[in-house]
């Protein structure tokens, strides 16, 4: 289904994106092509342990090494002490970035860094690494949340003790965060409630898993300026990290954003870069890295495993009462605050007066979790999805039904405090009650089924530049400092055109390094085409303005009486079109530049999604097959119809894949047995059915043209929908992602 | 380690390369000879982002030593376009926004073009069970399958 | 914090920005400054939203009248 285009005529439209043609000729410059003259390769070497205190290390066999040109460990890493760095996106700990770069005094995970070579050939460097000696004394790991929180549990950090909001509590424990939101009264609620539903749940550590390892090369010169082209989410988030890490000011600094293989929040943090700029500075040449897969599953990334209670009373007539949600996450080596996600998403998708978000960050033996796509909100729509369709099964009441009583919408408050401003739940809803999917019948058979579910993401805002440049043939180059994962080149680029009046091949987006261009945050958060865009639309307006003026110059009036309607500016009996004027600005003062910078505070719209999924279940082998799937989203305004599309489909299949086949195995001993895609097996295109889409629009008033960002909340509902699709099909719904076959063999075995 | 001295053919092109006897093609395409098109994944042959033709097989890159290129053909994402027109795969992702971060895409592109090569008409199925050996993480593969069958439709009416 | 207010959710003071309704709040409930600030920044870990959007700006935001200040966990978003 398409889009409106609301009386536009380039938003809405799907022209060919502006990189296209260098994508599918293997001309576009990946962070792993870069090549200098010079160049060596760097590579680490990781502990083959979950926990260990590192004794010694010795590198003088690796140093001897013919080839090496430098080795390197942590304490190479410049001490600055222990503080709290501020990354743009949001604090840091500086210890705890510097030893998840490098470790110094422990390996709190298997596969974290303990020193890195950069010789003349990557084979070399890999020859170096295992000459490198290093005593370990091992310690007892400790891989799961719950056992992490008990007394007596190996502890991570000797110095770690417990949060709660910005208070220490002085406790030591693996417990960073603790904190709790509150809504009313929620044993009040819960005693009067006629129904009460409580269930647990545990989700197992997923990774983003991007086609494209980690990447960094680094030229360190001899007058200290540092260049770093690397494949990132944020190159001045990137620049930052680099220069809490290496203590260095970010004016001696250029990061290069080369275009990036997916990230999905997981290529946010640094691994690779300041070790690339240190080896580089020691062996005065250009280093290049690129990680391995096995090292990208053991150490980058992954999603937080989860440990989740709900609870959930609703009165006679359907109407939800209270709500109560215990969310433990792992997150890792070292602390996370997805979990603050995880609780602003859990019950947002209802309105319920009276409730209680208890929340646990705890840290693990596991690589330090990062952001994958609307975090935290996968793990506890998973859970809340569930104990709603109980609900709805103890009242007589339908799926979709519970959920429409239910649903938030303008003006509710979540119980973690926010109120919605206008948003598009309850119309998610209902384009999925009118779907011809959801009005189709079910599949036939024994073990054929259907669930719905929902989910939200926030979204976030964050500061974005552009300049953008008229050519005098009345083209635009726009610049801008987003990394484009997505397309996001041409939705900026159309937001521009529409505003000018311009077709989007007229605008020539290039995205630019941390010294050509104004500070942008990370592409994440569904921001880019949100903020992004809107600098392109205030940059649109700066040049119209600046226009304005050059016309009023040729027709001798006033710059206030010349107007600017559909690409063509006008005063009196004048008109001029804008590729008329672009070829006419050397007589009337020369180049015309457009800038702006957002920041937006307020108007962030959160974007609401929804499935419907139908599934075959074969109960001899538990494999489940998805044989119909759809899924509607609230894009505010789609821009590019077809990238919006293009988000939803592939949010929804990561959905999938962590609902049936993803996770990280970990022996007992804390080591990953699975970092393959052999073994971490994502879906492939013989798992799947077309992904059927809904877009729906409900313009988010906080933006020029409506835009909700929609690369997140797609993620949530798969597994919750599917899920609820197992249980009409077989009768049995796992309770722990993910449901994989013999966890259905074992479920069916024990319900019969 | 001494070097071994190899002459084969890239897109056409007779090419002569030394490389060590452990060097994969993949490493001596994008390191030695600056074809970096072809992208590297995994290294082990599980996600298909280093998909070239040999002798007109498709073959993972990452698997095959550089050594064994002696006197083959090998065709890269390099090669698929003419210089004044694309291939009708190559046009048909574009038009289908069947990319999105674009690093898989060569490996789709060359393994598109081999099945269009041995089976010009291929079922969604088909299409499916081809590429099953090229992992895409960002689009749910929806809009690559129907590019990839508009291709062949495409391919089949100019036939 | 709900310990530092007696157990009260919701508290009505005023003040025209974040800084005056903290320092509101604190001449109100003793020790609420040392625990939601550093001195003269809002704590990293802690972030304030006035009408339910999490405001940069910190303890210069503007509030209105009607305005409802909340304090909440920081978090770090993102993926895309």
């Amino acid at each position: 289904m398409s889009a409106t285009n609301g009386g536009y005529k380039v938003i809405g439209t799907r022209p060919i994106r502006h990189d296209g043609v260098d994508k599918v000729t293997g001309r576009a410059i990946y962070g792993a092509d870069t090549r200098l003259a010079g160049l060596l390769y760097g590579q680490v070497l990781r502990s083959p342990h979950a926990h260990a205190r590192i004794k010694s290390i010795d590198t003088s066999k690796a140093v001897a090494l013919p080839g090496v040109k430098a080795v390197l460990t942590g304490t190479d890493l410049p001490d600055a002490g222990d503080q709290m760095v501020d990354l743009g996106e949001g604090p840091a700990r500086l210890k705890y970035l510097r030893d998840n770069v490098l470790a110094t005094d422990k390996a709190l995970y298997s596969g974290h860094p303990v020193a890195a070579v950069a010789a003349t050939s990557a084979h070399i460097a890999e020859e170096a690494l295992d000459l490198i000696e290093v005593e370990y004394e091992v310690l007892e790991a400790v891989l799961d949340v719950r056992e992490a929180m008990q007394e007596g549990a190996p502890q991570l950090h000797d110095d770690m003790t417990t949060q709660e909001f910005g208070e220490d509590t002085g406790r030591k424990s693996n417990l960073a965060t603790h904190f709790e939101h509150r809504l009313g009264d929620a044993d009040k609620a819960f005693a009067e409630a006629d129904v009460v539903v409580e269930r647990e749940f545990q989700t197992a550590t997923v990774h983003q898993g991007y086609i494209e390892p980690h990447n960094a090369t680094a030229s360190w010169n001899a007058d200290g300026q540092l260049t770093v082209w690397t494949s990132t989410q944020g190159s001045f988030t990137a620049r930052a990290q680099v220069g809490a890490v290496l203590d260095m000011p970010i004016s001696r600094i250029k990061v290069v954003p080369q275009e990036i293989g997916g990230g999905f929040g997981g290529k946010i943090p640094v691994y690779l870069e300041p070790v690339a700029a240190l080896l580089s500075k020691a062996s005065g040449q250009p280093v290049k890295m690129i990680m391995t897969r096995p090292a990208v599953f053991e150490s980058t990334g992954p999603t937080p495993g989860s440990y989740v209670k709900i609870k959930m009373g609703a009165d006679k007539s359907g109407k939800i009462v209270a709500a109560d949600a215990y969310i433990a996450f792992e997150s890792g080596a070292y602390p996370g605050g997805l979990v603050g996600a995880a609780a602003m998403c859990v019950f947002s998708c209802y309105d319920i007066p009276d409730g209680r978000i208890d929340c646990y960050d705890v840290v693990v033996n596991k690589p330090r979790s990062f952001a994958y796509r609307a975090p935290g909100s996968t793990q506890v729509a998973f859970a809340t999805e569930h104990v709603v369709d109980l609900l709805a099964a103890e009242l007589g009441m339908e799926p979709l039904e519970i959920r429409l009583k239910n649903t938030a919408t303008t003006g509710t408050r979540r119980i973690d405090g926010v109120v919605y401003p206008k948003m598009g739940c309850k119309e998610v809803l209902e384009a999925i009650r009118d779907s011809e999917h959801y009005q189709s019948p079910v599949p036939a058979g024994p073990n054929g089924g259907r669930g719905i579910s929902v989910g939200y993401w926030f979204n976030v805002g964050l500061k974005s530049s552009c300049t953008a440049s008229v050519n005098s043939d009345g083209t635009v180059s726009l610049v801008e400092g987003s990394t484009d994962i997505g397309g996001t080149r041409t939705s900026v680029a159309m937001q521009f055109a529409e505003t000018l009046g311009l077709r989007a091949e007229d605008v020539k987006p290039q995205v630019a390094d941390t010294d050509s261009i104004g500070h942008t945050d990370v592409t994440g958060g569904s921001r880019v085409t949100y903020a992004t865009g809107w600098a392109a639309y205030k940059a649109a307006l700066d040049v119209r303005d600046q226009l304005c003026e050059r016309a009023a110059q040729l027709w001798e009036v006033e710059a206030g009486q010349v107007e600017f309607d559909d690409g063509v500016f006008r005063s009196g009996d004048n008109e001029m079109a804008f590729k008329e004027l672009a070829g006419r600005l050397e007589e009337t003062g020369g180049p015309v530049i457009g800038r702006a910078t957002v920041d937006p505070d307020s108007g962030v719209g959160g974007s609401f999604a929804a499935n419907i999924a139908d599934v075959e279940v074969d109960p001899e082998t538990g494999k489940v097959d998805i044989l119909r799937f759809t899924v509607v989203q609230d894009a505010g305004r789609a821009i590019h119809p077809a990238y919006v599309e293009g988000q939803m489909q592939g949010g929804s299949v990561q959905g999938i894949g962590w609902a049936l086949n993803e996770e990280y195995f970990y022996s007992g001993d804390g080591h990953l047995d699975n970092s393959s895609f052999l073994d971490y097996r994502i879906p492939t295109s013989l798992d799947l059915p077309m992904i059927e889409t809904i877009i729906v629009e409900v313009p988010n008033p906080g933006h020029p043209y409506g835009v909700r960002g929609v690369g997140e909340a797609n993620i949530a509902p798969p597994p919750a929908a599917i899920a609820a699709a197992i249980e009409d099909a077989v009768g049995v719904r796992p309770q722990e992602l993910p449901m994989k076959p013999d966890r259905i063999v074992a479920a069916l075995a024990g319900s019969s | 380690m001494s070097k071994i001295h190899v002459q084969t053919t890239i897109n056409g092109e007779p090419t002569e390369f030394l490389c060590e006897p452990r060097q994969s093609l993949l490493e001596v395409l994008r390191e030695t000879l600056g074809f970096t098109g072809t992208k590297e994944g995994c290294n082990d042959g599980n996600c298909g982002a280093c998909s070239i033709a040999v002798d007109g097989v498709l073959v993972d890159s990452c698997l095959m030593l550089a050594v064994e290129a002696e006197g083959k053909e090998i065709g890269t994402v390099e090669g698929l376009a003419s210089p004044d027109s694309l291939h009708p795969v190559q046009q048909k992702f574009l038009e289908h926004a069947a990319l999105q971060c674009g690093i898989c895409t060569p490996g789709f592109l060359v393994a598109s073009k081999a099945l269009l090569d041995h089976n010009p008409n291929p079922s969604e199925h088909e299409v499916r069970h081809w590429l099953a050996g090229n992992l895409c993480r960002c689009t749910g593969y929806d809009k690559i399958i129907r590019a990839v069958l508009d291709a062949a439709e495409e391919v089949h009416q100019s036939a | 914090m709900q310990k530092l207010t007696a157990g009260q959710q919701q508290v009505e003071v005023e003040g025209a920005t974040v800084r005056e309704v903290v320092a509101a709040l604190d001449a109100r409930y003793p020790g609420f400054k040392e625990r939601v600030l550093d001195g003269d920044r809002i704590k990293t870990e802690i972030a304030v939203a006035v009408d339910g959007e999490v405001v940069a700006a910190g303890l210069r935001a503007k509030v209105g009248p009607q305005s409802e200040v909340h304090f909440l966990p920081a978090i770090s978003g993102g993926a895309g």
